[in-house]
C-alpha cells in the first residue's frame, strides 16, 4: 500500500475525509443560503429564476456541484460504513451507559442525524433538482415596461419553450424575459404540502444540531485546536452554522405556506 | 450502608458471561469502591464461592490498574478519579450498583471485571519511547525547553493507561491514550528525532488492535481520572497527517 491509500484507510485518515467533505458541504451551505436569500424578494421570482439559470448552466458552478454531489454521497456513505466499524470495536454492549454524564447528545448521535439529513437531501433534490432538470415546470413572462419599471407577470405553456431555461429581448421600451419559473414550483409545493413543510423544519433541526457538533470537530479532526481559535470555531459553529443557517433556510418554506 | 451490587461475571474469555447480585452489606461510606469488593468477595469465600475476580494494584490512583464501568461510567460517578479513589459515600443506603468491565473488542475479558489491556502495551511497544539511552543528567539548562511545552508535555505524561477512555468511548477508540503518549515526546526535544516513526507506528498499531475511530464526543477526556485534554488527539492528528503527507 503505497502512503496515500494507507493514510486515507487508517481511522484518521477516515476521519479526514469526514471532515474535508464536512467542510466543504459547509461551505456550500453559506452559497445556497445567499443564493436562496432571492425568494425572499418581492419580484415575483424573477431574481431567483434567473439565478436557477445562472446556477444550472454556469460551466464552473456545473463543475463544483458535481463535486459537491459526490462529497453528499461520499460523506454520508462513508459515515454510515464509519458507524458499523466502530459498533464492531465493541461487540458486548454495556448493560448501562450514562452518555449524558460526559458528552452532549448530538455528538452521540452524528449518524441519525446524518440520516435524517440525508432522507431530507433526497426529497429535497427530487422535489426541485429533479422537476427543474427533467421534469415540469412552467415558464413564466416578464414584461418591464423600461420607462415606469412596472412589471408585468404572465404564465407561459412550456410546450413552447422545451429548449431554452431563459430568453431575454428588449423591444420597444420593453424588456420581457421569459423563464423557467422554478420560484413558481417552490411556492405551491410549499403552500400545498403542509408535510413537506415540517419535514423541511424537522430537517433543519437535524442539521442544526448536527453542526453544533460536525463543524468544530471537523476542525479537531484536521489537528487545529488552538486556545485562540478554539472559541471563534466554536461560535461560528453554534451560532452561524447551528441557528442562523437552519433558521435562514427553515423560513423559506414557512414564509411560502403563510405567504 | 447496605447495597444491592449487579455485578458481572464471566469465567473466561470465551465464556457468555452473566450478571449477578449481591448484598454488600454494613459498607463504611469511607470504605473505597475496591475495599467494599474486597468485603463481598471474603464473604464469597466463606461461602465457599468464588471470589469476583477484578484488577487492583497501588490504590492510590496512580498505577492504572483499577478499572470497573460503575454504573453505567467507568470508575464510577466522580470526574478525575480512578476506582480505588472513588469512595462510598459517593453513593446513598439502598443504591443499586451495577458494575461492567471494559468492553472493547481490544480489551478482551480474561475473568470477571478484569480485562487484557495488553493492547495498550503493544501500541506503547510500537514507539511510545525514546530510543536512544541518554545517559548521565546533564546540565539542567543544556537543553532549554519552554515552560508551556513541558507543562503541556507533563499533562499528557500524566496517562496511566487505564483504559477509561476506551471504555467511556462510544466508538471503544484508543484515541485519548495514543494522543497522550504522541504529545508527550513529541512536545520534548528528546522525543523530536523520532516523532514522524512514532506517531505512524502507534497509529497502526492502534487500527490493528481493533479500536474505533474518533468521533470527538469527548467522553474520554470527561471520564479520564487524570483529565487528559482532548487537545491531545488533535496533536496526535496533526502529527499523523503532517507525518503522512511530508515525511520522506
Amino acid at each position: 500500500m503505497n502512503w496515500f491509500t494507507k493514510m486515507f484507510n487508517s481511522s484518521i485518515g477516515q476521519k479526514l475525509i469526514m471532515a474535508l467533505t464536512g467542510l466543504f458541504l459547509c461551505s456550500f451551505l453559506i452559497i445556497h443560503m445567499v443564493g436562496n436569500l432571492q425568494l425572499f424578494k418581492a419580484d415575483s421570482g424573477l431574481a431567483f429564476n434567473k439565478y436557477a439559470v445562472f446556477m444550472t448552466t454556469n460551466p464552473l458552478i456545473k463543475t463544483v456541484s458535481y463535486l459537491l454531489y459526490f462529497s453528499i454521497l461520499f460523506h454520508a456513505f462513508k459515515g454510515i460504513w464509519l458507524v458499523f466499524s466502530n459498533k464492531k470495536a465493541r461487540p458486548v454492549q454495556y448493560a448501562m451507559v450514562d452518555g449524558k454524564a460526559n458528552s452532549h447528545w448530538t455528538s452521540r448521535n452524528m449518524g441519525l442525524l446524518g440520516t435524517i439529513i440525508l432522507v431530507f437531501v433526497v426529497v429535497h433534490m427530487s422535489n426541485f433538482w429533479y422537476e427543474y432538470k427533467f421534469g415540469h415546470v412552467p415558464y413564466t413572462r416578464y414584461t418591464e415596461n423600461l420607462m415606469t419599471g412596472i412589471v408585468d407577470v404572465e404564465e407561459m405553456d412550456e410546450k413552447y419553450f422545451q429548449q431554452e431555461k431563459l430568453k431575454e429581448e428588449v423591444y420597444l421600451g420593453e424588456r420581457t424575459i421569459i423563464v423557467k419559473d422554478l420560484y413558481k414550483e417552490v411556492s405551491l409545493e410549499f403552500k400545498e404540502e403542509w408535510w413537506l413543510v415540517a419535514l423541511y423544519v424537522l430537517s433543519m433541526a437535524a442539521v442544526s444540531f448536527h453542526l453544533v457538533h460536525g463543524f468544530k470537530s471537523a476542525f479537531q479532526t484536521l489537528g487545529i485546536n488552538h486556545r485562540k481559535y478554539n472559541g471563534l470555531i466554536h461560535f461560528i459553529g453554534v451560532w452561524f452554522f447551528g441557528i442562523i443557517i437552519p433558521i435562514g433556510f427553515a423560513a423559506m418554506p414557512l414564509y411560502f405556506m403563510f405567504k | 450502608m447496605n447495597l444491592t451490587l449487579k455485578v458481572w461475571r464471566q469465567k473466561n474469555t470465551n465464556d457468555k458471561g452473566k450478571f449477578e447480585t449481591y448484598k454488600a452489606e454494613n459498607i463504611s461510606p469511607d470504605m473505597s469502591f475496591l475495599e467494599m469488593f474486597d468485603v463481598v468477595n471474603e464473604r464469597l469465600i466463606v461461602e465457599g464461592k468464588e471470589p469476583i475476580a477484578f484488577d487492583h494494584d497501588c490504590r492510590e490512583g496512580i498505577c492504572g490498574s483499577c478499572s470497573m464501568y460503575i454504573n453505567g461510567r467507568p470508575h464510577g460517578p466522580n470526574n478525575g478519579v480512578t476506582t480505588c479513589q472513588l469512595h462510598m459515600r459517593s453513593f446513598k443506603d439502598g443504591d443499586i450498583i451495577v458494575v461492567e468491565p471494559w468492553r472493547s473488542a481490544a480489551f478482551p475479558v480474561i475473568k470477571d471485571l478484569a480485562v487484557d489491556r495488553s493492547s495498550f502495551d503493544r501500541i506503547q511497544a510500537a514507539g511510545g519511547f525514546v530510543s536512544v539511552n541518554t545517559g548521565n543528567a546533564q546540565d539542567a539548562n543544556n537543553l532549554p525547553i519552554p515552560k508551556n511545552d513541558a507543562d503541556e508535555s507533563f499533562a499528557a505524561a500524566a496517562c496511566i493507561g487505564c483504559g477509561a477512555c476506551v471504555a467511556a468511548c462510544k466508538n471503544s477508540s484508543a484515541m485519548l491514550f495514543v494522543g497522550a503518549k504522541v504529545t508527550q515526546f513529541a512536545l520534548l526535544p528528546q522525543g523530536k528525532p523520532e516523532a514522524t516513526q512514532r506517531v505512524l507506528a502507534m497509529v497502526n498499531q492502534m487500527d490493528a488492535e481493533g479500536f474505533g475511530s474518533c468521533t470527538n464526543t469527548g467522553a474520554c477526556s470527561a471520564e479520564c481520572p487524570k483529565e487528559i485534554s482532548l487537545s491531545v488527539i488533535a496533536r496526535m492528528n496533526r502529527e499523523y497527517l503532517s507525518a503522512q503527507l511530508f515525511a520522506e
